[in-house]
């Protein structure tokens, strides 16, 4: 460590509070999450005041409902609908235009607007994997999406340890949470208790630490320091839901002609919320629009579900007819053809698309059933806890 | 972040192309030649595609179905919005590319074998290049067979061609699904031809591209004839809306096919179309 902060922090509410307007005032735009209609949604903040204080959620399949808290917490909520993709990966964005000249070639000009700076407070550890996950798709391989990865050099990311894990959370399956991983520029641990209502902070980049240096802070105590890690460490044993501790991707590999798939058909309805909930679901389509002149044209990119039967459109008919195949592939290619394509799984266990589904199809119980049914049809043991 | 590749080739926009040329190939298909406005793309190898943009409409993948020089060659069936486009754009009109894609034919893999080149209809096109490569340098290949199959006389591509390659030393068998008046070849699916192609199925590497029924059909037959399922190279198709490994519409299984495909070999490509609607 370079500059005189110690290893970790003590932040105030105030301190919370100068850290939203310093980065604010350092050009950022920030981002964190505050009640909106009825939600912890994520959105501009421009002081610690709007953060959502005194707020917790109830979750359940298809469930969400915000509650009041009496300790005040900031940060004792789980994952809202939205997820970082939204501002990381924007649902809809030009990616370039193109105009006919007078000697009748095309001129082709790549997007050029300047991406925000974002910095984005309350980031929960599962949703910083979420994030390294679309940094491999969208930034990784022989083409980068230079836009994406624009936008994620410039991102400050504050991150927030989990200490209140959701009904609908399963982090410890998918080894993402709720203790902070790499990623960070800063991580908080919300602590509030007879010695106060205090945040014990540290940095994980050089920026982190300068930024940490610029606020007032006290170094951290023993208390303070003990309670964080117990609090973190407790709420590993409160998972709301589990994963099969079992191979996901080989269960899924084995299990492609299973009959709980028509099971789960029978619910579904394609509706594509649960992908678009998804932090890491990161499928897009592209749209070209002309102007009534017709000598301008744009190409523009939006997000797209693989539950619309046009996702896999030939000129045949579409590949994926049938909704069967088409909830067989999210929950296939999610915990399980993900590692063939981007090395690591493509769930975190936000437990988003278990919330955000209408009809409550639930992800973890899914899969529970199919490590069953295959346990069943092998006759042995293997069986999910 | 760590993560984010530092060497990675951004693949937008596209580069401006220019026709320079354009002739009908059957009642529905055109084959379009490309010449770079200013510079042009990466080269392209046998088997790879390029993301082909009609202004205004959009872009489609493409397969080079020849390569001369900067220029690119495409040949384009018209089934929709924009193939109709493109295939019917003039010399001097103006088009955007993006490219090189795709993981391409492995030629290598035949190095001191004989091929058997299979195509299917529109899947000559990208199966015209690699024709060309083997028989540019016949001293590393041994025997060429390019079994062909169309619809009717009137759906073959390529018109004279075949009896170029013939000239060059390559044996080449056409079959039509339904012969007209004038037809004096071969009649039926294109794998009634393999008994005819009389081919040695130890050092034989066989290259496929067709409708899928038409590729598994073969591949399986090739097979069970005792072509290891290793030396059997097809080229599968996807919706792809990006070319870049990103939109992820070009998903087969564990495949991202613009990025893994689109040419994939037999023993991988087998179990996952082997799965109804994967
Ligand atoms: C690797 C590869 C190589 C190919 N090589 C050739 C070739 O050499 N020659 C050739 O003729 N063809 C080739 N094709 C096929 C060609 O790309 C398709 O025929 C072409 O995309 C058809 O486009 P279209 O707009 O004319 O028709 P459409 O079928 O109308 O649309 C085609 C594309 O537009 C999008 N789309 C259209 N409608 C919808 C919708 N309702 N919802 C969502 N998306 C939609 C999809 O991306 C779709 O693939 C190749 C395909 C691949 C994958
Ligand atoms: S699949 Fe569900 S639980 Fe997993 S990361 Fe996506 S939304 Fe969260
Ligand atoms: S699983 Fe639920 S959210 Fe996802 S498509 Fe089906 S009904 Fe919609």
């Amino acid at each position: 460590m370079t500059v005189g902060t110690p290893a970790s922090t003590v932040l105030d509410k105030d301190g919370l509070d100068a850290l939203i307007a310093l980065l604010a005032g350092d050009g950022r735009t920030v981002i964190g999450p505050t009640v909106r209609d009825q939600a912890i949604v994520l959105a501009e903040i421009t002081s610690g005041a709007e953060l959502p204080y005194g707020w917790g959620v109830e979750l359940e399949a298809g469930h969400y409902r915000l509650r009041s808290r009496t300790d005040g917490a900031a940060f004792a909520h789980s994952a809202g609908p939205q997820s970082w993709k939204t501002y990381l990966h924007p649902q809809r964005e030009r990616q370039w235009t193109a105009d006919l000249t007078a000697d009748g070639d095309m001129e082709v000009r790549e997007e050029t607007s300047q991406p925000p700076a974002y910095a984005f407070i309350g980031v929960r550890p599962c949703d910083l994997r979420a994030i390294a996950i679309q940094d491999r798709v969208l930034g990784g391989g022989p083409h980068a999406d230079t836009r994406y990865a624009a936008r994620r050099r410039q991102a400050f990311v504050v991150a927030v340890e989990c200490t209140e894990p959701g009904a609908t959370c399963f982090c410890v399956s998918m080894g993402t949470g709720p203790a902070v991983g790499p990623g960070y520029d800063l991580a908080l641990t919300e602590v509030v208790d007879g010695g106060g209502h205090r945040f014990l902070a540290r940095a994980g980049s050089a920026e982190g630490e300068e930024v940490l240096s610029r606020l007032p802070h006290v170094p951290a105590d023993e208390e303070t320091a003990g309670t964080a890690r117990r609090l973190v460490e407790e709420a590993a044993g409160r998972m709301g839901r589990t994963m099969p501790e079992v191979d996901l991707r080989a269960l899924m590999q084995e299990t492609l002609d299973a009959d709980r798939w028509n099971d789960v058909t029978a619910r579904c309805l394609t509706c594509g919320n649960c992908t678009m909930a998804c932090p890491t679901c990161f499928c897009t389509s592209v749209e070209d629009v002309t102007d009534l002149t017709g000598e301008h044209a744009e190409r523009w990119r939006r997000w797209e579900s693989c539950f619309d039967v046009d996702f896999t459109h030939l000129s045949a008919g579409p590949v994926r007819a049938s909704p069967l195949s088409r909830y067989r592939q999210w929950l296939t290619h999610k915990v399980g053809t993900w590692h063939d394509q981007f090395d690591s799984t493509g769930c975190v266990g936000c437990g988003r698309c278990i919330v955000w589904c209408p009809v409550g199809i639930d992800i973890t119980e899914e899969a529970h059933a199919l490590n069953a049914e295959r346990a069943a049809a092998r006759g042995a043991g293997e069986v999910s806890r | 972040m760590t993560v984010l590749a530092p060497d990675a080739r951004p693949a937008l926009p596209p580069s401006p192309y220019r026709v320079v040329d354009r002739g009908r190939e059957t009642s529905d298909t055109a084959t379009i030649v490309l010449e770079p406005v200013r510079s042009a793309l990466p080269p392209f190898s046998p088997g790879q595609f390029a993301m082909v943009f009609g202004f205004g409409v959009g872009d489609i993948p493409l397969s080079v179905s020849r390569i001369e020089g900067d220029r690119l060659t495409h040949t384009v069936r018209s089934v929709g919005a924009i193939s109709t486009r493109l295939a019917s754009l003039e010399p001097g009109a103006p088009v955007g590319v993006r490219g090189p894609f795709g993981t391409g034919w492995d030629l290598s893999a035949a190095a001191g074998l004989d091929l058997l080149i299979v195509a299917g209809g529109l899947g000559l096109a990208p199966l015209r290049t690699l024709i060309t490569a083997a028989l540019r340098a016949p001293e590393r290949y041994g025997r060429l067979n390019v079994l062909v199959g169309a619809r009717s006389p009137g759906d073959l591509l390529y018109a004279g061609q075949p009896e170029r390659w013939r000239n060059a030393g390559a044996r080449v068998l056409v079959t039509v699904d339904r012969p007209d008046d004038t037809w004096r070849g071969d009649v039926g699916v294109v794998t009634g031809l393999l008994n005819r192609a009389g081919f040695d199925p130890d050092r034989t590497v066989a290259f496929l591209c067709g409708p899928e029924v038409m590729m598994r059909a073969t591949a399986r037959d090739l097979a069970r004839r005792g072509i290891a399922p290793d030396r059997i190279q097809l080229s599968l198709e996807r919706t792809m809306h990006c070319g870049t490994g990103h939109c992820g519409h070009c998903q087969l299984g564990p495949l991202l096919l613009c990025r893994d495909g689109p040419v994939v070999r037999w023993d991988r490509a087998e179990p996952l179309l082997a799965v109804r609607e994967l």
